[in-house]
């Protein structure tokens, strides 16, 4: 089966008075992997469940591989969908709940047997297909379901969650078991989750939402590196953020008073239009953009801000500091020093970082 | 523990086990099966046995087939007249089989309404209350609300995504309704046939009140009332009795704990909006339902005002006669069920609590032996109990009372209390459940005792479900005639349902025995009422054990 392109068209769904998606736009190109990113709440499942045809929207059309779906019910549309529970059916065996959709498609019996074995080896579960899924272990369960959706071939793959019911390590396991699947099946995939390492690690775009809405959509990178708003900027990685007035702007450097009297120089890019004089802006450093240097030693840099160590953690691989400024804290990450000494609490420091690193979140000049 | 392992070895296990070795004992007292042999080689008993097992398998038959499609309505679809369907499903539950079957005999019996206008309209009769016929259709009018709840819970329990995880794979419809709905809410529907069966099996007020005597129950109360206490064969038949009700309840065990793994994880289940000629078709439905269940309650309220009503489609003259006389002229009846069942739900109370206690919080040893015994119970019918109590209590006085214990109304106090408190038992025991050890481990590391911890964090947490079984205790005591009918030393101290059996013997009484009826069902209806307004939806629970 060809893998599927998916276009949503002005997709909305309330439940009584509240909106649980609005307005959602987007195009899933064949063979992507897309993550619906979002906080508790968002919308990611209604989304899901509406492509696979339990939800129908109020407002808009979903169309598979150009199909409106208005009128077609779950069990025509071919998408396989594996849920946060699994949902594996207890009174049938592995073998048997992997069959259950061959069976329902009229696949010859000797069919079935082959196709089901060879799903059961490609999620690394032979030997298991006589057992309940009571008595699988957590991952394995997991692993039945994506073969009991995979198995069918479906031409689009929807995943809600799949990994969260995992323990920290198996989870990171399983996300490159997944990862490798659907590269090696080119299978367009539907990704839900309220992680966004595990977003940023698996997909090929994502779809970032808040309330009902898709705030942006973009590469993790993009995500990652130019936050369109706020929110995201906020909710995925950490972020240092500052609200100001610009100062001055050239082609060059943009240079802005934050609201705790900082002075902050930003390199403009060449995409976004150049800020007035006098604009509210809102800027984001992200915390390992930021390195720290000894007081009184004379660094060079665009931003230069001294204050004093408030509080250190120290997470393995590398250092989180909390810095105290005049006015408010700041959050940095410090490569593992190997060896060298760390920064002591109540240490006077100096945080320098590029204007390069500095991202205009917003402008009202915009 | 020793003192409650005593109180139920003498009032549950040892008067069982009397009835058990007179079955299986000869005169010189060595084991023997020769009782159980005659007791298959009688024609009579054989057919007995026969006609129980055939009717508890209709009365579980018909409420199935009755239920499930209602269960499923209920279970998923939202429309108004939902509320009537649910209603319509608790109305049998208050009103006292053997009361129903009275009701129904006016409406449906030779020479009840129905028939009369068959009568006039087509000259014919069809004879719904006749023998067998008769006691399976009182019976399964009155219990299949205990199937039909069940089966709702079995299947709202069904965690949605396994339905539509099976639509995602292409399944839907019936297909759908038969490979994964089916098989995951059985389980849950065969312990509640089970449960159903039992109380069946047990219901002597019903055959008695058709005169139909050729069931187990009905036999071993014959036997031991009019042949005599010393009969054997009443006891085999008790024995008979227990055996069928202890395979039952052993089975529904398994398969209840067998429901247990299709349980919901995610909140709500899915409902659907009806539309159109299906909501009409449900309309319908709910209509006649209703209709159905509301029979034996019109016919007991029209009885409870009739003066004279024989042969005529309704009562040709009124009064309020009747319950003047149960109210003024013979009030005990009602003060006697008032006493009893209170004294009872009370008892009840105080032993499951401290039986649950010792189960969930005790290392002593014996506890199994303590769980094993207070849930016989619900394996005992009333009959088989009473002739324990009987054949145990009798001709010694019992110490404290200055005479037997069977001479005495207490032992109607203690036989619905032993007979019900596998309620309490397991309502307390489900609540103390949810209790976690740390709440009280917390407690007594703040510096209070274990009786200052059990008084004030446990108890509060718990009173709910205690209250819940007491409830349940009292509502189903109010309306037991099985012991009561056997174990009521003197009229005068007689409850209701015992008040009912005695008023409806004679024709001229039988407006009195309605107006008992109608205060029977006002009863059971406030406490059904009162444990749904406190509990909610989890009161169907305590049903389910
Ligand atoms: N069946 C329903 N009835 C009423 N409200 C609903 C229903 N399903 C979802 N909602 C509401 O719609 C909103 C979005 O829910 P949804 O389940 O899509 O969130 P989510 O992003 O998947 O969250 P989570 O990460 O917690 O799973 C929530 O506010 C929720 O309360
Ligand atoms: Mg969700």
């Amino acid at each position: 089966m060809q893998p599927a392109e998916v276009r949503l068209d002005g997709i909305g769904k309330s439940y009584g008075e509240q909106w649980a998606v609005r307005g959602v736009n987007l195009h899933i190109r064949r063979g992507e992997f897309f993550t619906f990113l979002g906080p508790s709440g968002c919308g990611k499942t209604t989304l899901l469940r509406i492509i696979a045809g339990f939800v129908f929207p109020d407002e808009g059309t979903i169309y598979l591989d150009g199909q409106p779906m208005d009128h077609v019910p779950p069990w025509r549309r071919n998408v396989g969908l594996v849920f946060q529970n699994y949902a594996l059916w207890p009174h049938m065996t592995v073998f048997e709940n992997v069959a259950f959709g061959l069976r329902e498609r009229k696949v010859a019996p000797s069919e079935i047997e082959r196709r089901v074995m060879e799903t059961l080896k490609q999620v690394d579960l032979q030997g298991t297909e006589n057992r309940r899924p009571s008595q699988l272990s957590g991952g394995q369960q997991q692993r039945v379901a994506v073969a009991r959706t995979l198995v069918i071939q479906p031409r689009l793959l929807l995943l809600d969650e799949p990994l969260s019911n995992l323990d920290a390590k198996l989870r990171i396991d399983m996300r490159i078991e997944l990862l490798k699947l659907q590269r090696d099946l080119g299978l367009t995939t539907i990704y839900v989750t309220h992680d966004q390492e595990e977003a940023l690690a698996l997909s090929t775009r994502i779809a970032v939402m808040n309330g009902g809405r898709v705030v942006q959509e973009s590469t993790p990178r993009q995500i990652y590196e130019q936050p369109a708003n706020e929110f995201v900027a906020a909710f995925v990685g950490q972020s240092n953020l500052f609200s100001g007035k610009v100062l001055q702007a050239d082609p060059r450097v943009i240079e802005v008073r934050t609201d705790d009297n900082l002075v902050i120089r930003a390199a403009s890019s060449a995409s976004a239009k150049l800020p007035e004089r006098g604009d509210e802006v809102l800027l984001s450093v992200r915390p390992e953009a930021m390195e720290l240097r000894a007081a009184g030693s004379t660094p060079t840099g665009a931003n230069q801000l001294t204050g004093h160590v408030a509080a250190s953690a120290y997470q393995g691989s590398f250092v989180e500091y909390e810095i105290q400024l005049a006015g408010r804290a700041l959050k940095t990450y410090t490569i593992n020093p190997k060896g060298r000494a760390l920064f002591q609490r109540g240490q006077g420091v100096v945080v320098i970082f590029a204007a390069d690193d500095v991202v205009i979140v917003r402008s009202d000049g915009e | 523990m020793a003192f409650l392992l005593a109180i139920l070895i003498a009032f549950i296990l040892y008067p069982i086990l009397r009835v058990l070795w007179i079955a299986l004992s000869d005169e010189t007292g060595n084991l023997t099966l020769i009782h159980f042999l005659n007791f298959f080689r009688r024609p009579l008993f054989r057919e007995a046995l026969g006609n129980t097992l055939v009717s508890g398998l209709l009365v579980v038959v018909f409420s199935g087939l009755i239920s499930l499609p209602l269960a499923y309505i209920i279970a998923r679809y939202e429309f108004r007249a939902k509320i009537l369907l649910q209603t319509a499903a608790t109305l049998p539950l208050v009103i006292p089989p053997f009361v129903g079957a009275v009701a129904l005999q006016l409406i449906l019996g030779r020479s009840g309404m129905v028939n009369l206008l068959l009568m006039r309209w087509f000259d014919m009769t069809i004879p719904f209350m006749e023998g067998l016929t008769g006691v399976v259709l009182v019976q399964t009018l009155h219990f299949f609300p205990f199937i039909l709840l069940n089966t709702v819970v079995s299947l709202s329990n069904i965690d949605p995504s396994m339905e539509e995880m099976a639509q995602n794979m292409g399944c839907h419809g019936f297909r759908l309704f038969r490979r994964i709905t089916l098989p995951l809410m059985l389980p849950g529907f065969i312990a509640g046939s089970l449960l159903t069966f039992i109380r069946t099996i047990d219901d002597l007020g019903t055959p008695l009140m058709l005169n139909y005597k050729n069931l187990l129950a009905p036999q071993a109360y014959l036997r031991i009332t009019t042949v005599g206490m010393d009969d054997v064969d009443g006891y085999v038949v008790c024995v008979v009795l227990v055996v069928l009700s202890l395979i039952s309840l052993l089975a529904a065990r398994k398969y209840l704990g067998l429901a247990e793994y299709a349980t919901v994880q995610r909140s709500a289940p899915v409902t659907r909006r009806l539309h159109g000629k299906k909501l009409l078709l449900v309309w319908l439905l709910c209509g006649a339902i209703l209709g159905v269940s509301l029979l034996p309650h019109i016919g007991i309220l029209l009885l409870s005002f009739s003066k004279v009503w024989s042969f005529t489609l309704l009562p040709t003259a009124y009064t309020l006669g009747n319950f003047a006389e149960i109210l003024f002229r013979a009030p005990h009846f009602i003060k006697n069920t008032l006493l009893y069942t209170l004294l009872a739900a009370g008892l009840d109370i105080i032993l499951g609590a401290a039986i649950a206690f010792l189960l969930l919080r005790s290392r002593l040893a014996g506890r199994n032996l303590l769980d094993a015994i207070a849930t016989l119970p619900l394996a005992i019918p009333g009959v088989v109990l009473a002739v324990g109590y009987l054949r145990v209590f009798h001709g010694w006085d019992f110490p404290g009372l200055g005479a037997p214990l069977t001479s005495s109304w207490v032992i109607l106090v203690v036989a619905y209390t032993m007979r019900r408190l596998p309620y309490t038992v397991r309502a307390s025991y489900a609540a103390l459940q949810q209790v976690h050890v740390n709440l009280e481990e917390s407690a007594q590391s703040l510096g209070a005792n274990r009786l200052k911890t059990f008084a004030k964090v446990t108890l509060p947490l718990i009173s709910g479900g205690l209250v819940a079984g007491g409830l349940i205790g009292f509502v189903t005591s109010c309306v037991e005639l099985a012991s009561t009918i056997m174990l009521v030393p003197r009229i005068e101290l007689g409850p209701i349902s015992y008040g009912i059996y005695i008023y409806m013997q004679s024709p001229l009484g039988r407006g009195a025995g309605a107006a008992l009826g109608v205060v029977a069902i006002l009863l059971v209806s406030l406490g059904t009422y009162l444990t749904h307004r406190i509990f909610g939806g989890r009161a169907g629970n305590a049903f389910r054990i």
